[in-house]
């Protein structure tokens, strides 16, 4: 009885074993063989692909044979937030701006599905850089609100692609926000690293300037003209700043997808404090190395790789630098982990230095003479608290951050800040006129600049009365009328 | 003469005003215009007609429906309307909705029937957009930039199909919601091709987008036809769509 169980597992075994070889030489039989053409390329097995709302993007394909992939992606119409207060009606590939990442390796033959969705007021079509074939795909993938499109290509060509819709008028539907990333793995994958993330940059154009309240519909004349009042990273003002900063550890490699949709602009895409080790330029073979600023068109996209050396917060921005702190274009990465001194160490001398003719930079007001159209104005302290905390989101937030801690060394603190709560004439002073040369705040000392911001007096009441009725400040409530007075002495 | 045929058209169109009111339509005079598709020299000769001035409401189509029973959710032929058919309603003849609100999710066929039922019919793109160039003030506003911009806006509001017929503004010619509620099915409305790659439209089709329309489509008049062209050329005759919708016009009888 027990040599026949014997017996029996022997015989298992080696039939496990068999098996074993065999789908061991199966799988070495695909891989060996290598393709001259990507369309000989044979594909096994169907697989609907995995698809990420921005900043994640999904499972590097790794060393996975070339499949039938099945994308199915949805377009909806949709309001969404631009930044605290105002509203705007975004078009979107999956409810997220940029749209879906779509992740594949060469030789993979995509089945895709665009579906309009039924509350959709237009038709929408998709044009996928990655495609050979006439528009990308958009004659084939033109779909009417409750309707489905399906369509298929080969992918044969490596590297990372935009896709964005591209029914007329073209450059309305792209300014709304219908644009996104499709990777095309080699075979193989790319190589490993421990952290990636998806950005995309877009620029924005609205009835109203930056930060005014409301719903702000999309203006033709400004994009035609190409002046933008909001350019973003992910879609929105602060898409990726405070909570919503992505993260690392020291030591790690960070790989970014970063493409530009446009519709006009290009990017200098940059990260404050460090240097990328390697940057696939315009997302194609060729890699350059110890890059500080890389070039983005409209359209078109890199893949930067860095390795973080040191804890800290790094600022994204496009180095056309008004952009970042002016229009939005800023993101954040925050690395944790152990300080290396060897490699950054801090502050170690602050001396007084002072040139002639530094003198206070002042932003262009239009003129004083031309009033800005009728703004909501704040009835009660509630709202003048919301009004303010929107403005402070809006323009405040990047230098003195979300909970006004500010940034050691650099920005000063409005948190429970002495110079703040002693002289309120003062506050209102800098805000209006911008302050330069050396300060002591909480008895640390800051020399840096801050440009005079470009408010009405309502904006800056309000703004203020934020500052000062949060985070251990003496609850001062700034009228408009002291504004004034300030602003006429 | 030029001065005789002018006060004759006056009273005429006087006197059709007053008739056509009664009828819930109001008259537009004819005249010629130069559509999206067009060239300087093609301009489009629209004859005078009567059009309906608020869209066909769920409540007028229900009853359409209870005399034409093939034309109710559970018969109609799949030929003539697809799935969504009058997706919301929750019986062949009961509607979601207010009652005065445009009807929507109707296919083309029964539209034209509908029509054709109350012994008018479907306008044609031209006097559609004809009629459509008007404002409060004068018929052609194309040019006007707030006008282009209420137009635009609206294209990219989700969700204004709900609303009740007369709603929006009252334009020139007493027609009421040609801009603000839903699109609307006109008779070829797949005779101009938009064919989903409209890049290429702009650059070879000659004949429906020439150089002249393409480059000049920065005006914002054209921005806007663009969407209503383009909307027409996903739809195909069967199809329906929730922010679709559609009013009748017919002849002057003389």
């Amino acid at each position: 009885m027990r040599t026949t169980i014997k017996k029996q597992m022997v015989t298992k075994m080696l039939v496990g074993v068999g098996v074993i070889a065999l789908l061991t030489s199966c799988v070495n039989d695909q891989s060996d063989k290598k393709y001259d053409d990507a369309i000989d390329i044979p594909v096994n097995q169907e697989m609907i692909a995995e698809l990420t709302a921005p900043p994640m993007v999904p499972t590097p394909v790794g060393k996975r044979m070339a499949k039938k992939l099945i994308v199915d992606l949805e377009i909806q119409e949709r309001e969404g937030e631009m930044t605290s207060g105002v509203k705007y009606v975004y078009w979107t590939f999956g409810g997220t701006v940029p749209g879906s990442f779509i992740r594949t390796r060469v030789g993979d033959e995509i089945e895709f599905h665009l579906k309009n969705h039924p509350d959709n007021k237009l038709p929408h079509n998709i044009d996928l850089h990655s495609v050979n074939g006439p528009g990308g795909g958009a004659e084939s993938s033109f779909v009417a609100p409750g309707h489905e499109k399906v369509f298929s290509f080969k992918v044969l060509n490596p590297g990372l692609y935009v896709y964005h819709c591209a029914t007329a008028p073209v450059g309305m539907h792209i300014a709304n926000g219908m644009y996104g990333l499709i990777l095309v793995e080699p075979e193989g994958g790319l190589p490993p690293v421990d952290k990636e993330y998806y950005i995309m940059q877009g620029d924005f154009y609205t009835e109203g300037k930056y930060g005014e309240r409301g719903l702000q519909p999309f203006d033709m004349q400004k994009a035609i003209d190409e002046n933008a009042d909001y350019v973003v990273f992910n879609g929105h003002v602060g898409a990726m700043t405070g909570d919503n900063a992505i993260t690392a550890e020291v030591g790690e490699t960070v790989r970014l997808f970063v493409g530009n949709g446009g519709p006009n602009l290009v990017s200098s895409f940059h990260v404050i404090g460090e240097i990328f080790d390697k940057v696939y330029v315009e997302g194609g073979d060729l890699v350059n190395e110890n890059v500080q600023t890389t070039l983005i068109p409209a359209g078109g996209a890199a893949i930067v790789e860095f390795k973080v050396e040191v804890p800290g917060t790094f600022i994204l921005v496009d180095h056309s630098i008004f952009r970042a702190f002016n229009k939005g274009a800023l993101g954040m990465l925050k690395v944790q982990g152990e300080e290396n001194e060897k490699v950054f160490a801090g502050e170690i001398y602050d001396g007084i230095y002072l040139p002639e003719g530094s003198v206070i930079q002042s932003m262009p007001t239009s003129g004083g003479a031309k009033k800005p159209k009728e703004e909501i104005k704040a009835l009660s302290f509630e709202e003048k608290m919301k009004f303010g905390k929107d403005k402070y989101m809006a323009t405040c937030v990047a230098c003195h951050q979300a909970n006004g801690q500010g940034i050691p060394g650099a920005f000063p603190p409005l948190a429970n800040a002495d110079y703040l709560n002693d002289d309120v004439t003062r506050a209102i002073d800098i805000v209006l006129h911008g302050k330069s040369g050396e300060i002591t705040v909480n008895g640390k000392k800051y020399n840096s600049v801050m440009t005079a911001q470009a408010l009405s007096d309502e904006d800056v009441a309000n703004v203020l009365t934020y500052v000062y009725n949060s985070w251990d400040n003496n609850k001062t409530n700034v009228t408009p009328e002291m504004v004034k007075a300030v602003r006429n002495r | 003469m030029k001065f005789l045929s002018t006060a004759l058209l006056l009273v005429f169109s006087l006197f059709y005003e007053v008739n056509a009111q009664n009828n819930n339509m109001a008259l537009v005079e004819g005249g010629v215009y130069l559509p999206l598709y067009g060239t300087e020299d093609k301009l489009v000769k629209v004859n005078p007609f009567l059009m309906d001035i608020h869209p066909v409401t769920n409540e007028e189509f229900v009853k359409f429906v209870k005399e034409n029973p093939r034309w109710k959710k559970s018969n109609v032929k799949r030929l003539f309307a697809d799935k969504s058919y009058l997706n919301s309603w929750t019986s062949d003849t009961t509607f979601t909705g207010i009652k005065n609100a445009p009807v929507n999710n109707v296919s083309w066929f029964a539209a034209k029937n509908y029509c054709e039922c109350q012994g008018k019919r479907l306008p044609t793109i031209d006097e559609w957009e004809y009629a459509a160039m008007a404002n409060k003030d004068v018929p052609d506003a194309r040019r006007i930039k707030s006008y282009n911009q209420y137009i635009l806006n609206w294209y990219e509001t989700p969700k204004t199909f709900n609303k009740p017929v007369g709603s929006t503004f009252k334009n020139y010619y007493g027609i009421y919601d040609l801009h603000g509620l839903v699109w609307e099915w006109t008779e070829d409305f797949n005779s101009v091709l938009i064919s989903g790659e409209s890049r290429k439209d702009v650059d070879k089709d000659a004949n429906l987008f020439c150089g002249s329309a393409a480059i000049g489509a920065s005006d914002l008049m054209n921005y806007a036809a663009f969407m209503r062209f383009a909307f027409r050329g996903s739809m195909k005759a069967r199809y329906s769509s929730q922010n679709l919708g559609f009013r009748c016009v017919s002849d002057l009888k003389n």
